[in-house]
């Protein structure tokens, strides 16, 4: 058994949501770079060599890169053989959540649902936790903005409805969003599991860097086909039309029952902001 | 690329068309989700609004708070498709127009033709790159909606697009494929 302070946690959420704030993955750097050399002379690769031009501003003043600094989305791995010791750990999470939206100048966005009162110091956070083998804890972070999140949608397709069903219930998601959601976008879509299972697993996908693909053969050709068809949409960078509507496609999958197929959609804006670190 | 100097002209406006690339400098008025819901409000009792609204340009924009010394925080644009109900009326009453992203509704598009305004599409996303844009800020309105309230900044090189402009041409209209 080892002994953990949720402190450490504390101390790495906050430098987690320092950095997301402000730098993009190196992956979306790489992808949005890609993006604007492919892109054909117009409105969008305008956009997009304004985009690249946000994010060197924003690293070198330390400002946030879009100031939509989203949902604090925190994902914490626990090893079994972990023993959380100190104070609550949801606790110490929103606590680091309160103290970096403040010392990064972030912009606080959580509010009621129903009186729209803001809470003021962004928390509380969507904080996930799964028990895995082991002795570590695995924390990712990751901002989410509203904008693409308002675009998400989840479908309870039939069995039937197979390969052909997913690939279509992501193009028609990424097609019916248009220009509202920041493209290019990054797309994660989680296959099976229950209905809140798999909207789960579509925001597991986002963690993942752009351009990897899934250990399964079958599953990676998913992502692949529907990446080719969402850019055969020529919506473009910030709908402006163009080769480029989405940077990357990630599917994450689980095992369901026999009379389901559920399909999670949850579309990232071009502002990919994710901060892996393990205790 | 257009450099343009606001307030604009009609006559400016009626030179705008969708796609043109530009680089407006000159004041601005940030207004999103909830200040929106306080000016219809106001406009449903009749009373006077809390600032000039002829000929001004609002942002759809919620900045992030500035770090002590920076005029602004990061403060790119937020989905204008949400204040597709309200700039209709706003246009009506002297509006000259609007800076967010995406596309917005045909109310819209029609109240842009009657009044001889135009919206611009700001690049969704680039927070830190319209913050720097940004050489003052000050809160004019609403103090207590946070991020939400309405700013007047004075802007220098902000860059946008026409998305929508007085003669019905619209950027986002045609581009795409039906797959």
């Amino acid at each position: 058994m080892r002994y953990i302070d949720t402190k450490e946690i504390e101390r790495s959420v906050y430098g987690a949501a320092m950095r997301a704030g402000v730098n993009l993955t190196r992956s979306c750097r790489q992808a949005l770079g890609a993006a604007y050399e492919n892109e054909d002379e117009g409105a969008a690769k305008f956009a997009l060599g304004e985009l690249l031009k946000n994010s060197e501003i924003a690293k070198e003043k330390g400002m946030p890169v879009c100031q939509d600094t989203g949902m604090a989305v925190v994902m914490l791995e626990i090893g079994s053989d972990v023993c959380l010791v100190g104070k609550p750990i949801y606790e110490a999470v929103n606590d680091a959540v309160r103290a970096a939206y403040a010392d990064g100048f972030f912009r606080k966005s959580v509010c009621d649902p129903i009186t729209r009162k803001n809470t003021a110091d962004n928390t509380p956070a969507a904080i996930h936790v799964e028990i895995v083998p082991g002795d570590k804890v695995a924390v990712t972070f990751m901002p989410k903005g509203f904008g693409s999140e308002n675009m998400s949608a989840l479908y309870m397709l039939k069995p039937a409805q197979g390969t052909d069903g997913i690939i279509d219930a992501i193009v028609e998601t990424v097609k019916k969003a248009g220009s509202r959601p920041c493209p290019p976008v990054y797309v994660g879509v989680g296959i099976g599991g229950t209905f809140d299972g798999c909207a789960y697993l579509a925001k597991k996908a986002l963690t993942r860097d752009i351009g990897t693909h899934s250990d399964r053969d079958d599953i990676a050709e998913i992502e692949r086909q529907a990446l080719k068809r969402i850019n055969e949409l020529h919506i473009g960078c910030q709908g402006f039309g163009g080769k480029i509507t989405a940077l990357g496609v990630s599917c994450e999958w689980a095992p369901t029952h026999i009379a389901g197929l559920p399909v999670a959609v949850n579309i990232q804006c071009h502002c990919v902001r994710c901060v892996k670190e393990v205790i | 690329m257009t450099e343009l100097t606001l307030p604009l002209t009609k006559e400016k406006v009626k030179e705008l068309h969708a796609g043109d690339s530009v680089m407006l400098s000159g004041t601005i008025l940030t207004a999103r989700d909830c200040a929106h819901k306080r000016l219809a409000e106001y406009i449903k009792k009749g009373e006077r609004l809390p600032f000039e609204l002829k000929d001004a340009i609002i942002y759809y924009a919620g900045p992030c708070p500035a770090k002590p010394g920076a005029a602004s925080g990061s403060c790119g644009p937020t989905t204008s498709a949400r204040m597709d109900g309200y700039a209709p009326e706003l246009l009506d009453l002297g509006l000259g127009g609007m800076i967010g992203k995406g596309e917005m509704s045909g109310e819209v598009a029609e109240a842009l033709k009657r009044n001889t305004a135009v919206y611009f599409a700001a690049i969704g996303g680039a927070g830190a790159l319209y913050g720097n844009a940004i050489k003052e800020s000050r809160c004019i309105a609403f103090d207590d909606l946070l991020s939400e309230a309405v700013y007047r900044l004075e802007v220098e090189n902000f860059p946008a697009v026409v998305a929508m402009d007085c003669h019905g041409g619209n950027i986002y209209a045609g581009k795409r494929k039906n797959v």
